[in-house]
C-alpha cells in the first residue's frame, strides 16, 4: 500500500515539474498588421505566449480586467520596459523591432507570466 | 498661410474577373456607385474593365466587387497629382490615439506607399512613396477624417487657420464647420447584448452620427459621423451608462480611476472576508471549546455534511477569485498565489468531505474535519489583500501630489476673447493669461507682465523666481504676485511637468538589480512549494505517527498556505515606488532602479566647479593693466574678441563690457584653443586672451606679471592674460561666486562618508582657493574638458564607486563614464533624460538628499527582502512539521493563513515607512 502511495507522490512531483517547467506550449496568436490584444484576467495573461516576427515593429494592446493590484503593472525585464495598466482601459505598448529570442513579461511580483516568442522566420 | 487646395477626385481602373454576362455589368456598376464617395462608375464588358471616380479607396472598390462574388484588381490609379517622395498631410477630426493607428494603417495599405507616420500632437502625417496626394487624402477621407496636403509643418502652426480646434456642441448648433470623424468611446456598465442595442440606439440618435457600433467584449463603441464627443457621452449617460473617449485619459483621471477601482475591489474583499469569517470563527471557537471536530456518529456525519455545504458556499462566494485564477493559470502552465490558496483550502475541504462521506475508509483517529481552516484561510487572506490595497494606495502619494500640481483649466485668448478651457484643449502658441494666485497651466514664454512665481513644488527651491517678458514659465508652478500673459510653448504630454511625471512613473516601475534574485525565485516559487507540500505529505505518511493521513493532510495544507511569494515579489517594487516618489518631492529625479541602487553605493563624488559648486555666472572682478591701454580699452578689446565664444568666462567678459556701454568691434580669424583661451584679430591687432599656457605657447613674456596673477588666483579669481601683437597689456580677473549653500551641502556629503573631489579646468591656485572655501581637500585642476572622463576612470581604478555631478551639457562624457551621473539643473529647464539622476534645483543639497534617499530606499529593500526570505525559509519547514519531533508542535493551517495574509502587508507597510524620510536640504538652508 505505502509503495503505491509513494509512487503516486513521486509521479505527482514529476507531473508538477513537467507541467510548470518543462512544458513548452504552442504560441498564441501572432499578428503583424494590427496590435496583439492581451487580456489580463483572473490571474493570467491571455494569450500568455505570443509569437511575433523578428525585426518588425509590433503593438501590444493590454486590457486589464483583473482588479487585483498585482496586475496593475506589466514589466518586460529584458526590454527595460514597464507600463501601468489601468482597469478596463486598453493600453497600447509599441515594441521596437526585436531580434529573435524569448522575452518574458510579468507583473511586478512575477506571479502573472507571459512570453513573447520572437522568431526569425516570417510567419504566413 | 492658406493650405494648398487639393484635387479630391481620383479615377481607378479595375480589372474584373468572373463576369460572364451583361447582367453582371449592371450589377457591378451599381455596386461601385453604391460605394460611399464614388461619383461615377462604368464597366466595359468587352475588356472586363471597370472605372470608378470619386473620393474613395481602392480597397473599398475591391471589397464591393468581391462582395458580389467577382474578382478584381486595380489596374491604374489615374492620379491627378504628380508623385513625390513624401507628402505632409494635415488631419482634421482625429480626436484620439486610436485614430492615429487607423490612419497610419490605411495609408500604409495604399499601393505605392512605403511608410506613413503620424505626429499625433501636430495632427500631421508624413507619407513616403509614390502615392499621389489625392489618393492619400481620399484614403483618409474614406476613414471619416478631413485631410489637407501642406507644404511644410509651419503651415499648421497658425492655430486659427489649420490647427484642429476642439469641437463643442455650441459650434455644431451655430453651424460651425465640423469635420466628419470617427471616435472610439469606452463604455462602462454594459453587461449584456440588450445594453449594446440600447447604447447603439442612443448614439445613433445623436444628430450628426452616421453609425455607431459597440463591442461588448472590449467595452468600446465606435462612432462615425459629425458630432462632438461631449454630445456622445451625454447620450450614453442618458441611456444609463458611462462613456469616455478611449486612450485620452489625463494623468489625474487615471489616478482617480485607479482609486475608484481599488476602492471597489477593497469593498469586495472586505465583504468576502466577512462572509468567510462569519462561518470560520464560530467553527473554530466550537472546535476550541468542545475539542470535537471529528465524525464518529451518524448525527455528526449529517451535521458536518451541512457545514461542509456551507463551507462550499463560502468557497464559491468569497473564494471564487482564487479558484478561477488558479484554474486559469494552471491551464496556461503558470502557478501563482491563487494556485497555492486554492490547493491548500481545496485539499482541506476535500479531505474533510471524505471524512464526512466515507468515515469508514479512514482510521478512527483520522476522522477529523478541517472546514474551519478552509473558511478561516479564505477570510484571512481576503482581509490581508484588502489591507494591502489600502497600504499600496499610500505608496503612490508622491506621484499623486505631482499629478495634482496640474491645473485643470487655462484661460486663453481665442478670437479676441479670453475663455476658460480644459487644460487638454490648450494648443501650442495659445496666448494664456494667469492671474495672481493661479497655477500656470502649461509651459510657455512670457509675452506681457511681471510676477514672482513659486517653483518650489518642482524644484524644491524655496525662493520665488521673478518672471518677466521673454522668461520661461513652467506648468504646475504657482503665479504669486502679478498677472502674466504668455505664449504656450509646450502643451499636453510635452510639458516639463508631464515629462517629470512620466519619468517618475517609469522609474517607480523599474527595478534595481538587487530585486533580480527575488524575481528569479518568485518565478520558480509556487511549483517548488507544491513539490515541498507533496514531499512533506510523503514523509508524514511514511514516518509519521498515527493518524498519518491527518498529519499528512495538515502538513501539506499548511505548507501550501504559509508560503508567500507575494512578500518576496513585493519587497523591491514597493520600496522603489516610495523612494523614487520621495526623491521627486525633494526635486531629485532618479531615472531608474539601477541608478537608485548605484547612488546608494557611491563612495566618491566628483563635483565640477563651474555651475555646480559655484553659481556658474562669472563676473569680472579685477583688471590690472600693464601698458598704455586703460581698463575700458582692455575690456572692450577682450569682449570684442570673446563675443564669438560660448565659454561662461567669455560671456562674463562680454556682459561686463555691454553693461558699461562699450561698443564692440568685429573679430576676424577667431580661434578657440580648448583649455587655454582664444585668439583673433580685432581692429587689425592680433589678440591673445587666455591663461598662462596660451601665452607661453605664443612666446609672450609674462614672467614679471606672474605674482599679480598668483595673487588674483589666491583670492579665488581666474586670471586671464590679454596680449596685443605679442605684448602683454593686461590681466583680467574673473571670479565665479560660490553658491550660498555649497559649503553646507558638501559638509553633508563628507559627513556621510563620501570622498568629495573637485574638478575644474581652472588653474590650480584658483581651484585650491575655491576648494578651501567650501571645505574640499582633493582637487583635479587644469583639466581639459576631454580629460574629465579620464579623471572619473582614475577614481574608479582606485576601487571607488564614482558619482559625477555636472551641468549635464559640457560634462556628458564624464557623466556617462561615472557609475552615477548627476545633472544639476538650475530651474526646471533641464534635459531630464540625460543623466541617471537629475537635480531640479541648483543647490548641492539635492545631491546629498539624492544619496540619502537612495541609501534609505536600499536599506528598506534589504529589510523587505530579508524579511520575506526569512519568513519563507523559516515558515515552510515549520509548516511541514520539522519542529514536531522535537516539541510536538505542528502549525495549524489557520495560523499559516494568518501569517501569509499579513506577511505581504508587512512588506508594504515597511515600504511605507520610507514616506517618513525627510529631505534635509530645506532644513540646512533654513539654518
Amino acid at each position: 500500500m505505502m509503495l503505491w502511495v509513494n509512487v503516486a507522490g513521486v509521479l505527482l512531483i514529476a507531473l508538477i515539474i513537467w507541467w510548470f517547467w518543462m512544458y513548452k506550449g504552442g504560441a498564441g496568436s501572432a499578428s503583424v498588421s494590427g496590435p496583439v490584444t492581451i487580456t489580463v484576467v483572473d490571474g493570467v495573461y491571455q494569450p500568455s505566449h505570443i509569437q511575433l516576427p523578428a525585426n518588425t515593429e509590433t503593438r501590444l494592446l493590454f486590457l486589464r480586467k483583473d482588479p487585483s493590484p498585482c496586475a496593475s503593472v506589466v514589466v518586460f525585464d529584458q526590454l527595460d520596459l514597464s507600463q501601468e495598466l489601468p482597469l478596463n482601459e486598453p493600453v497600447e505598448i509599441a515594441l521596437k523591432p526585436l531580434p529573435p529570442g524569448r522575452y518574458s513579461f510579468a507583473c511586478q511580483m512575477h506571479m502573472y507570466q507571459g512570453e513573447l516568442i520572437v522568431e526569425a522566420a516570417a510567419q504566413g | 498661410m492658406q493650405p494648398k487646395s487639393v484635387p479630391s477626385q481620383t479615377g481607378y481602373s479595375l480589372k474584373i474577373t468572373g463576369a460572364g454576362c451583361q447582367s453582371c455589368v449592371a450589377k457591378i456598376e451599381h455596386a461601385l456607385q453604391a460605394v460611399p464617395g464614388v461619383t461615377a462608375a462604368q464597366m466595359d464588358f468587352a475588356t472586363r474593365t471597370a472605372t470608378a471616380e470619386g473620393v474613395v479607396t481602392p480597397q473599398a472598390l475591391l471589397a464591393a466587387i468581391e462582395a458580389l462574388g467577382y474578382g478584381a484588381t486595380i489596374e491604374v490609379a489615374e492620379a491627378s497629382n504628380t508623385p513625390s517622395d513624401f507628402t505632409l498631410l494635415h488631419i482634421e477630426g482625429a480626436g484620439c490615439k486610436s485614430c492615429q493607428v487607423k490612419i497610419e494603417q490605411a495609408l500604409a495599405q495604399l499601393p505605392g506607399v512605403q511608410d506613413a507616420q503620424m505626429d499625433f500632437p501636430k495632427r500631421l502625417v508624413r507619407v513616403s512613396g509614390t502615392a499621389t496626394d489625392s489618393e492619400l487624402t481620399a484614403a483618409i477621407k474614406a476613414l471619416g477624417y478631413g485631410a489637407t496636403v501642406v507644404a511644410d509643418e509651419s503651415e499648421t502652426e497658425t492655430p486659427s487657420e489649420v490647427t484642429p480646434q476642439p469641437v463643442t456642441q455650441s459650434q455644431i448648433s451655430s453651424g460651425a464647420q465640423v469635420v466628419e470623424a470617427e471616435c472610439e468611446l469606452l463604455i462602462e456598465g454594459a453587461t449584456c447584448a440588450s445594453c449594446v442595442a440600447k447604447i447603439e440606439k442612443s448614439l445613433t440618435a445623436v444628430p450628426g452620427v452616421r453609425s455607431a457600433s459597440m463591442n461588448l467584449a472590449e467595452h468600446s463603441a465606435t462612432v462615425q459621423g459629425v458630432a462632438s464627443v461631449d454630445a456622445l457621452i451625454q447620450a450614453v449617460a442618458a441611456a444609463g451608462y458611462h462613456a469616455r473617449p478611449r486612450g485620452d485619459l489625463a494623468d489625474a483621471d487615471l489616478i482617480d480611476e485607479k482609486d475608484a477601482a481599488d476602492q471597489a475591489y477593497y469593498r469586495k474583499l472586505l465583504r468576502d472576508m466577512v462572509i468567510a469569517l462569519s462561518l470560520g470563527i464560530p467553527l473554530m471557537l466550537y472546535g476550541m471549546v468542545t475539542g470535537e471536530m471529528s465524525v464518529n456518529t451518524e448525527a455528526e456525519q449529517l451535521g458536518w455534511l451541512g457545514i461542509g455545504g456551507l463551507t462550499l458556499l463560502v468557497m464559491l462566494l468569497s473564494g471564487r477569485h482564487f479558484y478561477v485564477g488558479a484554474w486559469k493559470s494552471l491551464r496556461s502552465h503558470n502557478a501563482n498565489m491563487d494556485t497555492l490558496i486554492a490547493l491548500g483550502t481545496g485539499t482541506a475541504w476535500l479531505y474533510s468531505m471524505l471524512v464526512v462521506l466515507f468515515p469508514q475508509l479512514l482510521p478512527e483517529m483520522a476522522r477529523h474535519v478541517y472546514f474551519e481552516a478552509t473558511a478561516m484561510i479564505i477570510g484571512l487572506i481576503n482581509l490581508g489583500l484588502a489591507l494591502e490595497i489600502r497600504a499600496r494606495g499610500r505608496t503612490s502619494e508622491a506621484i499623486k501630489r505631482l499629478i495634482g500640481l496640474q491645473a485643470k483649466t487655462a484661460r486663453v485668448q481665442r478670437d479676441g476673447q479670453e475663455i476658460d478651457i480644459p487644460i487638454e484643449a490648450v494648443q501650442l502658441n495659445d496666448r494664456v493669461r494667469v492671474r495672481p494666485g493661479e497655477k500656470i497651466p502649461v509651459d510657455g514664454r512670457v509675452l506681457e507682465g511681471q510676477s514672482s512665481v513659486d517653483e518650489s513644488m518642482l524644484t524644491g527651491e524655496p525662493m520665488p523666481v521673478v518672471k518677466t517678458v521673454d522668461d520661461t514659465v513652467v506648468g504646475g508652478t504657482l503665479n504669486k504676485s502679478g498677472t502674466l500673459l504668455f505664449c504656450a510653448t509646450r502643451v499636453g504630454k510635452d510639458t516639463s511637468l508631464a515629462r517629470i511625471i512620466g519619468m517618475v512613473k517609469r522609474a517607480q516601475n523599474s527595478k534595481p538589480p538587487i530585486g533580480r534574485l527575488a524575481d528569479l525565485v518568485a518565478g520558480y516559487f509556487v511549483p517548488s512549494i507544491m513539490i515541498i507540500a507533496v514531499l512533506s505529505a510523503l514523509v508524514w505518511l511514511n514516518f509519521g505517527p498515527e493518524p498519518v493521513v491527518a498529519f499528512a493532510i495538515v502538513s501539506a495544507t499548511t505548507v501550501l498556505i504559509i508560503a508567500c511569494p507575494c512578500a518576496l515579489g513585493l519587497a523591491t517594487p514597493m520600496s522603489v515606488m516610495v523612494g523614487v516618489g520621495k526623491a521627486a518631492e525633494a526635486g531629485v529625479l532618479i531615472r531608474n532602479g539601477s541608478a537608485l541602487q548605484n547612488a546608494s553605493k557611491i563612495t566618491a563624488m566628483i563635483l565640477d566647479k563651474t555651475g555646480t559648486i559655484t553659481a556658474g555666472a562669472p563676473q569680472v572682478t579685477a583688471i590690472q593693466t600693464f601698458g598704455s591701454l586703460d581698463e575700458q580699452a582692455v575690456l572692450r578689446l577682450a569682449a570684442s574678441l570673446e563675443q564669438g565664444s560660448e565659454h561662461p568666462l567669455a560671456e562674463s567678459i562680454v556682459r561686463s563690457a555691454t553693461e558699461q556701454g562699450l561698443a564692440l568691434s568685429p573679430v576676424a580669424h577667431f580661434e578657440a584653443i580648448s583649455g587655454k583661451g582664444v585668439t583673433g584679430e580685432v581692429e587689425t591687432q592680433i589678440l591673445l586672451f587666455g591663461n598662462d599656457k596660451l601665452m607661453q605657447q605664443h612666446g609672450v613674456n609674462i614672467e614679471q606679471q606672474t605674482p599679480v596673477a598668483r595673487q588674483m588666483a589666491e583670492q579665488g579669481q581666474t586670471p586671464m592674460y590679454l596680449a596685443v601683437n605679442g605684448a602683454l597689456v593686461a590681466l583680467v580677473g574673473v571670479s565665479d561666486p560660490v553658491k550660498a549653500d555649497s559649503k553646507a551641502a558638501i559638509k553633508r556629503l563628507l559627513e556621510s562618508g563620501i570622498r568629495v573631489v573637485m574638478l575644474t579646468g581652472d588653474n590650480a591656485v584658483t581651484a585650491q582657493a575655491v576648494a578651501a572655501e567650501v571645505g574640499i581637500t582633493e582637487v583635479f585642476a587644469e583639466v581639459l574638458p576631454e580629460q574629465k572622463a579620464e579623471k572619473v576612470i582614475q577614481l574608479q581604478q582606485q576601487g571607488e564607486m564614482v558619482g559625477m555631478t555636472g551641468d549635464g551639457i559640457n560634462d556628458a562624457p564624464a557623466l556617462a563614464q561615472a557609475d552615477v551621473g548627476f545633472a544639476i539643473g538650475t530651474g526646471t529647464d533641464v534635459a531630464i533624460e540625460s543623466a541617471d539622476v537629475t537635480l531640479m534645483r541648483g543647490s548641492l543639497h539635492g545631491l546629498a538628499d539624492a544619496i540619502a534617499v537612495s541609501r534609505a530606499t536600499l536599506r528598506n529593500i534589504k529589510q523587505n527582502l530579508f524579511g520575506a526570505f526569512i519568513y519563507n525559509v523559516a515558515g515552510i519547514p515549520i509548516a511541514a512539521g520539522v519542529l514536531y519531533p522535537l516539541s510536538g508542535i505542528l502549525l495549524s493551517p489557520v495560523i499559516a493563513g494568518a501569517a501569509m495574509a499579513f506577511s505581504s502587508l508587512t512588506v508594504v507597510s515597511n515600504a511605507n515607512r520610507l514616506r517618513l524620510f525627510k529631505a534635509q536640504g530645506a532644513q540646512w538652508e533654513a539654518r
